[in-house]
C-alpha cells in the first residue's frame, strides 16, 4: 500500500479489534452457557484448539515473506503415521517421537529446497503438490487403517496438566515467546520483514534471502511435527486422514491476526490473539450445537470482514481528510 | 485575441502542513514548447496535477483561451484538450498499438459493436504524422520505452489534445531514444500546432527543444525566461537558490594500490572478455548505451548474477563472489540503478533502511540494538545531508534525490573498499546531484575505489579519472581523463566495430 501520510487512528489498530473480538466472544460464550466461565471449562476449551496453533507461528513468518505453505496438515499426517507404525513395529516411544519430528522437519526442508532452487515455481504451487504427495505417502503406508498402541505416558502430552496449567499451554507459551522474540527483537525477524517488503532490495542489501526462506519452511515442518505429537497423543491413535483441513484454519488464523497477505507486515501477539478468537468462537458455537457448515460460514464472514474493515476505515479517514482540505 | 492558450494566475495549493504551491503563475503560448524546471520537491508534480484537474487549488484562476475555467476532475481537463505523458508509461504490453491508443475511448458502430477497422486506420494515420517506423498492429510490449511514449503521444492526439504535458519523458531513455523523442515532440509542435509543457532534469533536453523556461523552487514561482536570454549557470542558481559551487566537484587525490582486477570476465548472453583494474582513490567510469552490459558486469562483481568464467582478483587474491553477502564481506558495495525497486524499503524509516545491509554489525549478537542503530543512522543521515523531518521518517515520504541519499548512506554504513555506483544521479535534481558528486569525491579522497556506471556524458567526463566504454557486451575503449572527449566516447559506444577475435 502506498504511504498515505495519514496516521491510523488508534482504535483502528488491529490489536484493539482483536481484543474487542475476544471480549465479545467471551461475553457471547458466557451468556450461552452458565458453566462457561469456570477454570476447568476454559482450560479444556483451550486444550481443544491449541494443538494446531503451533503451526501458526512459522506460517506467520512464511506469509510475512509473501509465501504460503499449504502442506502443513499433510506433514502432520505423514509424521504422525510414521510415528504410529514405528511404535507398532516395536520401536521405543522416545525414538518414535524423534522420528516424527525428523520426518516433519524433512518435509518442510524439502518444500523450502524446491521453492528456493526453482524460483519460477510459486510457494503455493509447490506446497499444494507436496500437500498431495505427503498425504499420499501416509495413505500408502497405512492404507485406511489406524495405528495405535502408544504407551500410556504418551497421552500425558495432550491431556495432562502440570499443576493447574495444561501441559500443552506451557509448551505453546514457550514457542509463543520464542517466535515473538525472533520476529520482534532479532536481526532474523527484521530480515524476514525486509524480504516481505521488498525481496529485490533485500538481495541487494546482502541478505541471504534463500537461506531465510529455507529456514522458515523447515521450521514450518518442525512445528507441524510438534502439532502432530499433541494431536496423536490426544487421539491415542493415528490414521492417514488425521488433521484434514487444518492448513486452511492455520492460514485463516494468520490472516485474522493481521499478517499482510502481500508480505512485510505482522505481529506475533496479534496472531496469538487470533488463535484464541477462532478457537473460542468455535468452542462457543459448539456449546449451542451449531452445525459445522454454519460454523465455517461464520468464520468465513469473519475473515472477510477482518480483512476488509481496516481498509475501509483507512479509506474513510483519507476521504474525510481530503474533504476538509478542499 | 489572447496571447496565451493556457494561463494560470496566482495558484496556491495547500496540503496538511505544507503549501505545495504558493502563488504560482504560468503562461503557455500557442505552439510553443515550454520547459518547466525545478528541484525534486519544488512543486512541479503538484502544478501538473492542478493543470490536469487532479487537484483543485485553494486560490488562483485558470484561463483557457482567455476564458476562466474550473476543473472538477481529470475528465474536465481531458475534455478541454489537456493530456499528460509520464516517465513511466502505463500500457498493456500484450495488446497492439492501436488497442493501446484507443483503450478507454474506443470507437464504435451505431450498434455499439467495436469499430476496429476505423481504430486501426486512425492509429496508422496518427503514427504517420509522427513519422515512426512501426505500425498500429505492432505489439506494445515489443516497443522500446521511447516508442511507447510516442504511442502515448498518439493517444493524447486521438483524444484531440491541444496542450500536452510531458513529465520527465527522457529520464529512462538512451541518447538515441531521446533524439527520437525530440524529433516527435518538434513535429507535434510544427504539424499539430500543439502546445507542450516539458519537464526534465536534463539541461540538454531543454536547450534542444524549448523556447521558454519557467522555474519553480520551494513551491514558489521564481521566474520565466526566454532560453536565449539566460545562461545555464544562472538557471542553476534560479533552481537551487544558491550558487552551486560546481556540479562536478572532482578533487585531485592520490591514486594508490590496485584493489580490484578483473580478467576476461564473461557471462553468456550478457558480456564477454571484460578486463580492467581499479585502484584506491580512483573513480573509474563505465559508460556505453543502455543494454551494452554495464549493469550486468557490475552485478557479477557484486554476486547478484555470478559470471560464468574469468577471474576476479580482489586485494591481491583471486576470489569467487557468489552472492551479495560475500561481496559485502570482502568490501564491495553496490548502489543499484533502480533505487525504489532495488535500493529501498519504502514503507520503512530512513534509519531501518540504512542499517539493513549490516544489521549484524549494529546488533548485540542476534538481538537488535535500536539505540545503537539509531545513533549510527543519525550520523550517516547528517553526513549525507538528507532533508527529512527526522531519521525515522518513511523513505516513501522523501523526494527522489533524498531517497538516493539514503541508498548512499546504506553503502557508507558498510565497511567498503570498492563502491560500485549504477547511475547514481538518474532522475535526481541538481542540488542532490552535486551533493552526491561531492560525496563521491570525498570517498575517493578517503581511499575508496569507485566504479561508476553513467549514461550522462558530462557526468562521466566531469567525475572520472578513467573511462571504460562498453558496446554490445564488449569493452570497446579505455580512455584516460585527459584524452576523453564526448566524441571519442560516443564513437566507442555506438560506431566502433569490435576487433575480430576479441
Amino acid at each position: 500500500m502506498i504511504n498515505s501520510g495519514i496516521k491510523k487512528h488508534s482504535f483502528l489498530k488491529w490489536e484493539w479489534m482483536l481484543i474487542l473480538m475476544l471480549i465479545l466472544i467471551n461475553i457471547m460464550n458466557a451468556s450461552l452457557s452458565p458453566y462457561y466461565l469456570n477454570y476447568f471449562n476454559i482450560s479444556s476449551a483451550v486444550m481443544a484448539f491449541l494443538d494446531k496453533a503451533f503451526m501458526v507461528f512459522p506460517m506467520a513468518f512464511i506469509m510475512m515473506m509473501g509465501d504460503i505453505d499449504i502442506s502443513v496438515a499433510s506433514t502432520v499426517a505423514l509424521s504422525s503415521v510414521i510415528m504410529g507404525i514405528a511404535v507398532q513395529a516395536g520401536l521405543p516411544m522416545p525414538l518414535a517421537i524423534v522420528l516424527c519430528l525428523g520426518t516433519a522437519t524433512l518435509c518442510g526442508w524439502i518444500n523450502g529446497m524446491i521453492i528456493t532452487r526453482f524460483k519460477e515455481l510459486s510457494a503455493a504451487i509447490v506446497t499444494i503438490s507436496t500437500m498431495i504427495l505427503y498425504r499420499g505417502i501416509a495413505y500408502i503406508i497405512l492404507e485406511d487403517q489406524a495405528a495405535s498402541g502408544f504407551p500410556e505416558w504418551f497421552s500425558f502430552l495432550g491431556w495432562e496438566s502440570i499443576g493447574p496449567i495444561p501441559f500443552i499451554v506451557i509448551v505453546f507459551t514457550v514457542f509463543a515467546v520464542l517466535f515473538w522474540l525472533i520476529l520482534h527483537k532479532t536481526i532474523w525477524g527484521r530480515r524476514i520483514l525486509a524480504i516481505g517488503q521488498n525481496n529485490t532490495a533485500s538481495i541487494y542489501s546482502g541478505i541471504n534471502v534463500d537461506k531465510i526462506r529455507l529456514m522458515a519452511f523447515t521450521s514450518a515442518g518442525f512445528m507441524a511435527g510438534i502439532s502432530s505429537l499433541f494431536l496423536t497423543s490426544k487421539m491415542a491413535s493415528t490414521r492417514p486422514n488425521i488433521a484434514v483441513g487444518y492448513e486452511l484454519e492455520v492460514i485463516a488464523i494468520v490472516v485474522l491476526g493481521g499478517v499482510s497477505t502481500s508480505g512485510g507486515r505482522g505481529k506475533i501477539h496479534n496472531v496469538i490473539m487470533a488463535v484464541f478468537v477462532i478457537g473460542l468462537l468455535k468452542y462457543g458455537l459448539g456449546l449451542i450445537n451449531i452445525h459445522s457448515q454454519l460454523l465455517s460460514i461464520i468464520i468465513g464472514i469473519l475473515l472477510i470482514l477482518s480483512t476488509l474493515l481496516p481498509n475501509l476505515g483507512e479509506d474513510y479517514l483519507k476521504k474525510k481528510k481530503l474533504r476538509s482540505n478542499t | 485575441m489572447n496571447d496565451y492558450i493556457l494561463e494560470l494566475k496566482n495558484i496556491t495549493k495547500v496540503f496538511p502542513g505544507i503549501k505545495a504551491l504558493d502563488d504560482v503563475s504560468f503562461q503557455l503560448k500557442p505552439g510553443e514548447i515550454h520547459a518547466l524546471m525545478g528541484e525534486n520537491g519544488a512543486g512541479k508534480s503538484t502544478f501538473i496535477k492542478v493543470i490536469t484537474g487532479v487537484y483543485t487549488p485553494e486560490q488562483g484562476e485558470i484561463y483557457l483561451d482567455g476564458e476562466r475555467v474550473k476543473f472538477h476532475g481529470p475528465k474536465d481537463a481531458q475534455t478541454a484538450g489537456i493530456a499528460a505523458i509520464y516517465q513511466h508509461v502505463t500500457c498493456y504490453p500484450d495488446l497492439t498499438v492501436a488497442e493501446n491508443i484507443f483503450i478507454g475511448h474506443e470507437l464504435r458502430y451505431p450498434s455499439r459493436r467495436l469499430n476496429w477497422k476505423e481504430m486501426y486506420r486512425q492509429s496508422d494515420e496518427l503514427l504517420k504524422t509522427l513519422s515512426v517506423d512501426f505500425n498500429s498492429k505492432t505489439l506494445m510490449g515489443s516497443l522500446s520505452v521511447a516508442q511507447q511514449q510516442i504511442v502515448e503521444i498518439a493517444k493524447a492526439l486521438s483524444m484531440k489534445a491541444r496542450i500536452i504535458i510531458m513529465d520527465e519523458p527522457t529520464a529512462a531513455l538512451t541518447k538515441r531514444e531521446s533524439e527520437e523523442l525530440y524529433r516527435v515532440t518538434q513535429q507535434l509542435r510544427d504539424k499539430e500546432k500543439a502546445s507542450i509543457i516539458f519537464i526534465s532534469h536534463r539541461f540538454e533536453d531543454m536547450y534542444k527543444l524549448a523556447s521558454r523556461v519557467t522555474v519553480l523552487r520551494d513551491s514558489h514561482y521564481i521566474g520565466c525566461w526566454d532560453l536565449d536570454a539566460i545562461s545555464q549557470d544562472d538557471l542553476i542558481v534560479a533552481m537551487v537558490g544558491r550558487e552551486v559551487s560546481s556540479l562536478y566537484p572532482k578533487k585531485e587525490v592520490p591514486i594508490t594500490d590496485e584493489i580490484l582486477k578483473v580478467e576476461n570476465l564473461s557471462r553468456t548472453g550478457y558480456f564477454k572478455d571484460i578486463s580492467f583494474s581499479l585502484r584506491k582513490g580512483e573513480i573509474l567510469g563505465l559508460t556505453g548505451l543502455v543494454g551494452a552490459g554495464r549493469t550486468e558486469v557490475c552485478e557479477s562483481l557484486f554476486g547478484v548474477h555470478p559470471a560464468d568464467s574469468g577471474k576476479i582478483i580482489f586485494d591481491g587474491k583471486e576470489r569467487s563472489i557468489e552472492s551479495p553477502g560475500t561481496a559485502m564481506d570482502l568490501g564491495i558495495g553496490y548502489l543499484p540503478e533502480d533505487r525504489q525497486l532495488q535500493g529501498l524499503i519504502l514503507d520503512w524509516g530512513i534509519d531501518k533502511n540504512i542499517t539493513l545491509p549490516r544489521l549484524d554489525k549494529f546488533a548485540s549478537g542476534v538481538w537488535i540494538n535500536e539505540k545503537n542503530e539509531t545513533e549510527v543512522a543519525q550520523k550517516l543521515f547528517e553526513q549525507v545531508m538528507i532533508k527529512a523531518q527526522s531519521v525515522h521518517a518513511k523513505a516513501s515520504s522523501l523526494s527522489g534525490g533524498n531517497q538516493q541519499k539514503i541508498v548512499v548512506a546504506k553503502l557508507l554504513a558498510t565497511d567498503l573498499k570498492v563502491i560500485i555506483l549504477d547511475e547514481p544521479t538518474k532522475g535526481v535534481d541538481v542540488g542532490a546531484k552535486s551533493a552526491i558528486h561531492e560525496i563521491m569525491s570525498d570517498l575517493a579522497g578517503h581511499g575508496y575505489a569507485i566504479l561508476m556506471i553513467s549514461s550522462e556524458m558530462s557526468e562521466v567526463l566531469g567525475m572520472c579519472d578513467r573511462i571504460l566504454v562498453m558496446k554490445e557486451g564488449y569493452l570497446s575503449a579505455e580512455l584516460s581523463r585527459e584524452e576523453a572527449t564526448q566524441e571519442k566516447i560516443l564513437e566507442a559506444a555506438m560506431v566502433k566495430t569490435i576487433k575480430a577475435g576479441n
